[in-house]
C-alpha cells in the first residue's frame, strides 16, 4: 500500500513589495490550494477579498476596509485590526481578526464564522443575512439592525440600539445592553438555544458558561402587516 | 471622504521629526480627498518663531517684502515675513489683537489661515503631496501638528475652504464630515458678532468652539456644548497650543482611529495613516467611541 505524504504549500506576499491587485488576483487563482501568508498589510483595503478556494491565509498586520469582504471557503485569519466591513457578504468560511474591529462587520454576510476576539465597533452584523459572529469583547450602537438571519455573540457589553427593526437572527449578550432597539426584546433560554451557544462559542475558541448570556430576538410586531394600521397606507 | 491627522509628541527627541512624519500622515490619506489640503504646525522655530505672534495669511495679493513693510508700519515696529507656498507668515514681538489688527490694515482682502503663538498654518487647493512639497513640510519641526485633506462637498475649492480652521487664537480645527444646521448656527453666532470667512460648514463648527473658549469653557466643555448645537456627521481633531481633542459624532459612521504610546498621540480618519510611526507595532490602537471628547494636554 502506497504511503500517501500530504506537504502542504505556504506561500507569503509582502503587500510592501508586491501590489495588492496582484496578490488578490493570485488567491483567485483556479483550483488554489494551500496556506497563504500576506505581510505588511499596512492598514490597505481590501486585503483577501473575494477568495473561493479552501485555503489558509493569514494576514500578519492591521488591514484597513473590507478585509475578507465577501468570502466563500477560506480560512483567514488577521493577526491585528481591521477596519470597517471585515469580512462582509462573506458566504461561508471563517474570518477571525485577533484584535479589534471597526464598524459594519460581517454587514450582510450570509454565511461563514466572523470572530472578533477584541471589540467591534458601531453597525456590527448590521443586515446579517445568515452568517455567524463571536466577538470577545464588546459592540457599539446599533449591531444587528435589521439583522434577518445568522447568530451574533458578544462576550462582553452591547452600545445602544441592539437588535433594532430585527428579523430572525438570534442575539446572546454576556454582559450589559445599553439599550435595546425598536422590536428588539429578551427571550428565555431554552436547551436547544443553550446548545447552540455552546457551539458558537466553542467554533469561537471559547467556553463560558452559556446560562451567564442573554438571549435577544425579534418581537416580531414590526415586520409583520398589522390591519390596525391599514389606514397608514 | 476626507482624510485627518493629526499628531502630539510626547518626546522631545522626536520634535525634528515632526514634518516628517506628518508628510506621510498626510499624504497616506490623500485619497481621500484631493481638492486642498492643509496643515497646523504648533512649535516650528522657522515658521513660528519662539516668544512672538504669528499670523499665517493667504490671498494677500500682495508679496512677503511688501507685506512686511506695510504690517510694520500699521504695527509701529518690526514685522517678519515668511513665504511658505501660497502662505505668508507673519510674525512680530506684538499681542494677538495687535498684530491681527495691522495684517488686517496691511492687507485688507488677505484670509487669515490662524494666528497665535507658535501656530503656523498652511493650506492650499492641489494634491495634498504636491502642496506637502512645496511647503517642504518633512523638514518641520515641532511638539504637534494636524492635517486635512479635502473632498469637497458642501462649498467650493479655495483656499477659504480649505481645511484647518484656525479661528480662536492657537486654535485649530479639522473636520470629516458635514453638518447640516450650519447655516442656522452661523446666523446665530454672526449676530453675536462673530465675523465669518467663507461659507464653509467647519468654520461655523471651529467659530462656535472658539466662540465657547472665549467665554471661558474649556475645550471638553465646547465640544460637549458642539455636540448639542451642531447636527450632522463628523469626526472632529481640535487643537491648540497645549492640547488636542478627538469628538465623533452619535451616530459615528465618519472613521477614525486613535494610536497611543509613551511618546506620542496619533489619530486619523484611517490605520494606514499611522502605519509608519515609530513604535506603532506596540502602540495602543481603539475606535473613539461616539458623543466621547477624547482630549490630550501637555
Amino acid at each position: 500500500m502506497d504511503t500517501l505524504t500530504s506537504t502542504t504549500t505556504s506561500t507569503t506576499y509582502d503587500l510592501g513589495e508586491t501590489p495588492l491587485r496582484e496578490v488578490n488576483a493570485a488567491l483567485h487563482a483556479p483550483g488554489l490550494s494551500g496556506d497563504f501568508v500576506i505581510t505588511g498589510p499596512a492598514g490597505a483595503h481590501n486585503v483577501a477579498c473575494g477568495l473561493n478556494a479552501p485555503v489558509k491565509v493569514t494576514v500578519a498586520g492591521h488591514v484597513g476596509y473590507y478585509a475578507a469582504g465577501m468570502n466563500q471557503q477560506a480560512e483567514v485569519v488577521i493577526e491585528g485590526n481591521a477596519g470597517t466591513g471585515v469580512a462582509e457578504n462573506m458566504m461561508s468560511g471563517s474570518v477571525v481578526v485577533t484584535g479589534n474591529a471597526s464598524q459594519s462587520a460581517a454587514a450582510t454576510a450570509h454565511g461563514g464564522l466572523l470572530v472578533v476576539h477584541g471589540d467591534a465597533s458601531a453597525r456590527c452584523a448590521i443586515s446579517l443575512k445568515g452568517a455567524d459572529v463571536v466577538v470577545g469583547g464588546n459592540v457599539g450602537h446599533n449591531s444587528a439592525f435589521m439583522a434577518q438571519a445568522g447568530r451574533l455573540v458578544v462576550r462582553g457589553n452591547a452600545g445602544h440600539g441592539l437588535g433594532d427593526s430585527l428579523y430572525e437572527t438570534r442575539i446572546y449578550v454576556r454582559g450589559e445592553v445599553a439599550s435595546l432597539g425598536a422590536d428588539c426584546v429578551a427571550k428565555e433560554m431554552g436547551p436547544e438555544h443553550l446548545e447552540e451557544l455552546t457551539g458558537l462559542l466553542k467554533a469561537a475558541g471559547y467556553d463560558d458558561d452559556p446560562a451567564t448570556y442573554t438571549r435577544y430576538g425579534s418581537a416580531r410586531s414590526l415586520y409583520h402587516f398589522h390591519s390596525d394600521n391599514v389606514s397608514a397606507y | 471622504m476626507c482624510g485627518i491627522v493629526g499628531l502630539h509628541l510626547r518626546n522631545p527627541e522626536l520634535q525634528p521629526r515632526l514634518g516628517e512624519l506628518l508628510t506621510t500622515m498626510l499624504c497616506e490619506m490623500q485619497d481621500r480627498g484631493a481638492d486642498s489640503a492643509g496643515v497646523a504646525v504648533y512649535g516650528d522655530p522657522r515658521m513660528s518663531p519662539p516668544g512672538r505672534t504669528t499670523v499665517s495669511l493667504l490671498e494677500t495679493g500682495t508679496d512677503a517684502a511688501t507685506l512686511g513693510d506695510a504690517v510694520a508700519a500699521a504695527l509701529g515696529g518690526p514685522a517678519d515675513v515668511l513665504a511658505v507656498g501660497e502662505t505668508l507668515l507673519v510674525s512680530a514681538e506684538a499681542d494677538e489683537d495687535a498684530l491681527l489688527t495691522a495684517c488686517r490694515a496691511a492687507a485688507p482682502d488677505a484670509l487669515v489661515a490662524g494666528f497665535g503663538a507658535d501656530l503656523a498654518v498652511l493650506k492650499g487647493v492641489g494634491h495634498p503631496r504636491a502642496l506637502a512639497d512645496g511647503w517642504d513640510l518633512a523638514k518641520a519641526q515641532g511638539w504637534q501638528g494636524v492635517g486635512h485633506t479635502r473632498m469637497a462637498t458642501e462649498s467650493a475649492v479655495d483656499a477659504s475652504g480649505a481645511h484647518p480652521y484656525a479661528v480662536g487664537p492657537g486654535q485649530c480645527m479639522v473636520h470629516n464630515g458635514s453638518f447640516s444646521n450650519h447655516a442656522t448656527v452661523r446666523r446665530e453666532l454672526v449676530r453675536n458678532g462673530v465675523r465669518f470667512d467663507s461659507q464653509n460648514d467647519t468654520e461655523v463648527g471651529a467659530r462656535f468652539v472658539a466662540h465657547q473658549l472665549a467665554e471661558g469653557r474649556d475645550v471638553e466643555t465646547a465640544l460637549k456644548e458642539l455636540c448639542t448645537t451642531l447636527d450632522g456627521f463628523y469626526t472632529l481633531l481640535v487643537s491648540n497650543r497645549d492640547s488636542f481633542a478627538v469628538l465623533r459624532d452619535a451616530i459615528a459612521c465618519k472613521p477614525a482611529v486613535i494610536a497611543e504610546t509613551d511618546d506620542w498621540v496619533a489619530m486619523a480618519s484611517e490605520y494606514r495613516a499611522l502605519a509608519d510611526l515609530p513604535g506603532v507595532e506596540n502602540a495602543r490602537i481603539w475606535e473613539p467611541e461616539p458623543e466621547v471628547v477624547y482630549a490630550w494636554t501637555r
